[in-house]
């Protein structure tokens, strides 16, 4: 994957940058708000991680600049500020997610990865599929082989979004997130229990496991012979 | 709303003494013309009877009853419509001269004058029955004289002048009260408008000034600019004292999640063997760091809810589907213990409130209860009228001693610390509650806790209906004004 980090705070930076690579991305780094948007604007890349505080130019302007000459390149905003409105004014000037500092160097890239790999556009699936696992989201049926799987309406919303990121890393604050609609750091064992009831249905009585726990990090749902 | 009762508002006061004070000098006015008009025309009468008396008394005693009865009878002829009436009586009280043929049967009054009535006959007119006063003088030899003046006319227009003087006093009173209310209600709109701003800012928008009225510098313009000062100062006090805060966050906070990031991004590196021996406490320190930073945040987390900027999030949040959703969340956990969570909804509240700050304090309600409740324990949530949640559980319970200290920071009842969390669990749920303008109770559940999040019975002062649009001064003075018409 092929990102845009503008970051002011050197140190972070290289630790971004470095961590990145070693999972498997390119990285192309900007100090500032300008050098920034102008290498936005040249490339193309999967994803931009923009700090909301930057010199020269900020990070809201820098992404409402790029909105308004059409690019629609995912952005991940970064910021010391963490109240609710700046998550709101965050979103509402074109980022698509927001992380506060400090994050855990795993939640920005279960973000960043998630983000990367949002399709343009969504296509209206009714069934999702993943190795045998198979969910039918209009009849809201799951089936895997030949067996059909009870599940409870939040254990059925799990699934479904572990199903949609398939492959990808979805962190506790993520699952809290896109499951309950909830923007607050979780205990993190409560997630946890609830994974593993969906686990005791979806792999307890199948050889290979569908769910992974990623550790530091989150679980994520992948057919096993795709590479982790 | 506010109950505000008519009598306490100083709209209603201040009309009351200033009606007072125009009732006052409108009567006084009114009662020296009156004073000065009909009274004047009464003495008038009375005196020119008792000159006439005088002067026939005196015309008695130098010329005699002869020359008297000729006067009387001269003035008598003098008056065919006994305008001024006169009567001379002989010691048997028979009729000697005079307008009338006998005494009148009214007793005189205190101030010694007669009343009564007198027939007159107007040229060609219907004869009428008017009222007259008259005084008697008795004279030497027993003879007794009563002069007197018909008075209808001036007492029918005595009439019209009270009546009028009445009116008077009615318009007089119903202007000051219309007066009284215009003119409080010019000082409490001002009044008004400081309440108004004041209580914005109470609610967090510490921005708002309070508008000066430029044109005219007077005592209110002084206050309001005294009132800018000061919050000037408070809004700069407060800057810096966020500012300090996030400042010392910023700066620990910045270091550890650096540390944090070195290590992760060490532990993603995979260098050789040197490095395996180093993962176990890379994760440890890492494990370290992750709890320090969450304790960082929720500490950010309460400083931010005390603050009351959150308010500018607010929502129409209902809190029955809140109350399941984290209720559904916490649900596996509490059943893993063998617990069981019961939900009671009375009541379909809906309250202004930060939905994420509520669930927040909710869940960790309930993960302290799911925490201090014994295997096999029982949890409930109510949402009742108030409206009111509440967390029961069948735990041990907090000493009444003890209720008010674990709302403190860092307090916990574990002296040895040996459960996990950071002690700011509750302390987070008393700053939401105080956010929210609720009250938050620690009762005992006997056995166990029960904590209640009581939206009604909060200490906030200020309402947060946005659709009001009456304040309650202006609403006393509605009521007023409508009285008044009345």
């Amino acid at each position: 994957m092929h990102v845009l980090l503008i970051e002011d705070d050197v140190d972070a930076a290289d630790y971004l940058k470095k961590g990145l690579k070693e999972s498997g991305h390119q990285v192309e780094h900007a100090a500032d708000g300008k050098t920034g948007l102008i290498k936005a604007a040249a490339e193309a890349f999967d994803v931009l991680v923009v700090d909301r505080m930057l010199p020269g130019l900020d990070g809201l302007s820098l992404v409402q600049h790029l909105r308004a000459t059409g690019n629609a390149t995912p952005v991940l905003f970064l910021s010391a500020l963490g109240e609710v409105d700046d998550r709101v004014k965050g979103l509402r000037a074109g980022g698509d997610d927001y992380l506060v500092k400090p994050y855990a160097f795993a939640e920005l890239l279960a973000r960043v990865e998630t983000l990367g790999r949002r399709p343009q556009s969504q296509p209206v699936a009714t069934t999702l599929r993943i190795a045998d696992l198979e969910m039918d989201l209009l009849g809201r049926k799951v089936t895997r082989g030949e067996r059909v799987i009870d599940l409870q309406t939040k254990e059925f919303q799990l699934l479904e979004v572990l199903m949609r990121h398939a492959g990808q890393v979805m962190t506790r604050t993520m699952l809290l997130e896109k499951v309950w609609d909830y923007h607050f750091d979780p205990q993190t064992n409560v997630i946890d229990v609830h994974i593993s009831r969906l686990r005791q249905k979806i792999d307890r009585d199948f050889d290979l496991p569908l769910i992974h726990t990623v550790r530091g990090a989150g679980y994520c749902l992948r057919a096993p012979d795709q590479a982790s | 709303m506010r109950p505000i009762r008519l009598l306490d508002t100083s709209a209603f006061r201040l009309t009351l003494i200033y009606l007072g004070l125009f009732g006052v000098s409108a009567l006084t006015l009114l009662g020296y013309l009156y004073f000065a008009t009909a009274g004047f025309m009464t003495r008038q009468t009375e005196e020119t009877i008792q000159a006439e008396i005088a002067g026939l008394a005196e015309q008695y005693r130098t010329q005699g009853l002869p020359r008297l009865r000729q006067v009387i009878d001269q003035r008598s002829a003098a008056q065919p419509h006994r305008a001024s009436i006169y009567l001379l009586t002989d010691p048997g009280g028979r009729w000697v001269a005079g307008n009338i043929d006998r005494w009148p049967d009214a007793q005189p009054g205190e101030d010694g004058w007669l009343t009564f009535p007198v027939t007159v006959e107007p040229d060609g007119i219907e004869p009428e029955n008017r009222r007259a006063i008259a005084q008697s003088f008795r004279l030497a030899g027993a003879y007794r004289l009563l002069v007197g003046r018909e008075v209808e006319d001036r007492l029918e227009l005595q009439t019209r002048i009270k009546q009028a003087l009445s009116w008077g006093v009615g318009f007089t009173l119903l202007l000051g009260l219309a007066g009284g209310l215009l003119m409080s209600r010019g000082l409490l709109r001002r009044v008004d408008g400081i309440n108004r701003t004041t209580e914005r800012i109470m609610k967090g928008d510490l921005s708002q000034r309070i508008a000066l009225n430029s044109s005219r510098g007077d005592e209110f313009d002084q206050l309001a600019s005294n009132l800018n000062a000061m919050l000037e100062q408070i809004e700069r006090l407060l800057n810096g004292m966020r500012q300090v805060t996030d400042n010392i966050a910023h700066d620990l906070r910045t270091p550890l999640n650096r540390m944090r990031s070195r290590i992760e991004v060490a532990l993603l590196g995979d260098d050789g063997e040197s490095s395996e021996a180093l993962r176990p406490v890379l994760e440890q320190t890492l494990n370290d760091a992750e709890t320090m930073i969450g304790t960082f945040n929720a500490l950010l987390d309460i400083a931010r809810a005390e603050a009351g900027s959150e308010r500018a999030a607010f929502e129409k949040v209902e809190l029955t589907p809140l109350v399941r959703d984290v209720v559904d969340l916490y649900r596996p956990l509490a059943e893993d213990k063998g617990q069981t969570i019961d939900v009671a909804i009375e009541s379909d509240a809906v309250v202004d409130a930060n939905r994420h700050l509520l669930a927040q304090a909710l869940a960790n309600l309930l993960d302290n209860a799911v925490k201090y409740t014994p295997e096999g324990g029982r949890i409930s949530l109510t949402v009742s009228e108030g409206p009111a949640i509440s967390v029961a559980d069948s735990g041990p319970g907090i000493p009444e001693g003890q209720r008010g200290k674990v709302l403190q920071r860092f307090v916990r009842l574990d002296e040895t610390r040996a459960t996990p969390g950071n002690g700011l669990g509750l302390s987070l749920v008393a700053a939401v509650a105080r956010l929210h303008g609720a009250k938050l109770v620690l009762e005992d559940n006997q056995p166990g806790l029960r904590v209640r999040l009581d939206f009604q019975g909060g200490s906030r002062q200020i309402e947060d209906e946005p659709s009001r649009s009456q304040t309650p001064p202006a609403k006393a003075l509605r009521d007023l004004r409508q009285k008044a018409r009345a």
